[in-house]
């Protein structure tokens, strides 16, 4: 018997009714036509199915999609704004960080929730983070290399948009102060 | 690509007695319980299982707890994730071998949905977290409709891939008591890649007395090197009431190679893993009686 599937995918919400069978990688796949998030082990093994549920980096091939029911989910897809790849995007390929790109997507998405967690993570974190995802053109430096100046570039841009409200901060301090008549200089 | 091909009936709970009403109503027919599903829906997916009832516990956000209290100890509900274990700064604090362990289990993606009861329900032989739980005298708690009983953790794997939960029966929470005083515990796994299955793990809690100079109990559970993990008790009676020296440490390495009763298999022979324990449970007990002369 079909059931109802209510999921948020990229910040788009959709309704479906599913076999309670349907993984959460088909629903994405098959059902989404998202195919930036790869199959390859299908036994929990490989790590290139990873999505984001709730702000966690898991297997999507070794979730039962009802169990995502009412969840919000992040692909690969989700990333990029338009044309212009999210940062951890162009931190790989700025750092030469895959070859034939299968595990890409998985490892990008596992890099994207460890850095929403910490912002600052050792070399040491990401292994641990990235443990899991195999890669077989090996690069693995190079992955941890990326997500370390992706760490940079994401901290960067952060101080860039938190400065403005920072100056309006002060001046609206400022301006209180002003008002109140105390301590002016 | 592998899907899971045979079709089953899909029952939500949503509170614990929701979850044991349909496990009563249930109890005669095929069915599985799902939490996270980490193992569960590799098995299906290989069609080692087809079950034709699914009761899904996942939304049980009331076993979804890690609790400590100074007097009874560790609770850790049946929904906690190994992921939430092994991030939990009190487990870290007062239990740090579990963390130790949930670092060794499979991969963080596996973790963040993969519950520590659901794991031990699973009942593979290498299963992480038995030899640490063994070793803490961990208990499990195992409900039906109207009724609980409680099973040290020793005894909650019977057989190769089972348990004594029943028909009709989940395991709801896991019990840890509080350390004794002079007490030091460690946990090592062997497995030829990180995060895979063990070849054998074990893990050592040692109390010294109160002049920390002899053992005065010690506990070793060990994973891997049976058809269910096991505790190594003749080897536990090697060390109490002795002072630990590498000589008694080989000794009680000795015996616990004898309690195990490994098979073998592709990647290492049953010869290799009764080594293995023993190999393993010198260097573990070592770390544990250092953890304990500081504790």
């Amino acid at each position: 018997m079909k059931r109802e599937l209510n999921i948020v995918v990229n910040g788009e919400s959709y309704n479906f009714f599913i076999e309670p069978k349907t993984l959460l990688v088909q629903v994405i796949r098959e059902m989404l036509g998202l195919k930036g998030t790869h199959q390859a082990c299908d036994s929990g093994s490989c790590a290139a199915c990873t999505v984001i549920v709730d702000g966690k980096a898991v297997k999507s091939c070794s979730i039962l999609a009802l169990q995502v029911n009412g969840k919000e989910v992040t692909t690969i897809e989700g990333l990029a704004d338009g044309t212009k790849l999210h940062p951890i995007q162009q931190a790989f390929i700025d750092n030469w960080a895959f070859q034939c790109g299968f595990c890409t997507s998985g490892q990008i998405m596992a890099a994207k929730a460890l850095l929403d967690e910490n912002p600052d993570p050792t070399r040491e974190e990401i292994q641990v983070q990235m443990d899991g995802h195999i890669c077989r053109c090996t690069g693995y430096n190079m992955i941890n290399e990326a997500i370390r100046d992706a760490a940079k570039r994401l901290q960067s841009l952060d101080a860039a948009k938190k400065l403005p409200a920072q100056r309006n901060l002060k001046s609206q301090k400022w301006a209180q102060t002003a008002k109140s008549g105390k301590g002016a200089a | 690509m592998k899907t899971i091909t045979t079709d089953f009936e899909y029952l939500p709970a949503t509170t614990l007695e929701e979850a044991l009403e349909l496990l009563s109503q249930h109890k005669d027919d095929e069915y599985r319980i799902i939490a996270g599903g980490q193992s569960l829906n590799t098995a299906m997916k290989h069609r080692l299982i087809a079950p034709e009832y699914i009761i899904d516990i996942k939304g049980l956000s009331d076993l979804d707890y890690i609790k400590f209290d100074a007097k009874r100890g560790l609770k850790i509900g049946a929904l906690a994730t190994h992921r939430s274990l092994e991030k939990s700064p009190i487990v870290r604090e007062k239990y740090s071998v579990l963390c130790e362990m949930e670092e060794n289990v499979a991969s963080v993606e596996t973790r963040n949905w993969g519950t520590v009861v659901g794991d031990l329900c699973n009942a593979d032989p290498a299963v992480d977290p038995a030899a640490p739980l063994i070793a803490l005298d961990a208990k499990l708690k195992v409900a039906s409709k109207g009724k609980e009983r409680i099973v040290p953790a020793e005894e909650f794997a019977v057989g190769f891939f089972e348990t004594t939960v029943q028909p009709g029966e989940m395991a709801t929470e896991i019990q840890i008591p509080v350390l004794p005083p002079n007490t030091g515990v460690y946990f090592t796994k062997y497995s030829q890649i990180h995060g895979d299955y063990a070849l054998g793990s074990v893990a050592v809690l040692i109390t010294l007395d109160k002049k920390k100079e002899t053992c005065a109990n010690a506990r070793i559970g060990m994973s891997g090197v049976a058809s269910t993990p096991i505790r190594a008790k003749k080897a536990e009676g090697v060390l109490k009431g002795k002072k630990i020296t590498d000589e008694v440490l080989a000794a009680a390495a000795k015996v616990a190679s004898e309690e195990t009763s490994p098979i073998s298999g592709i990647e290492a022979s049953a010869e290799y893993k009764r080594e293995l324990a023993g190999t393993l449970l010198k260097r573990v007990a070592k770390v544990a009686l250092e953890r304990a002369k500081k504790a």
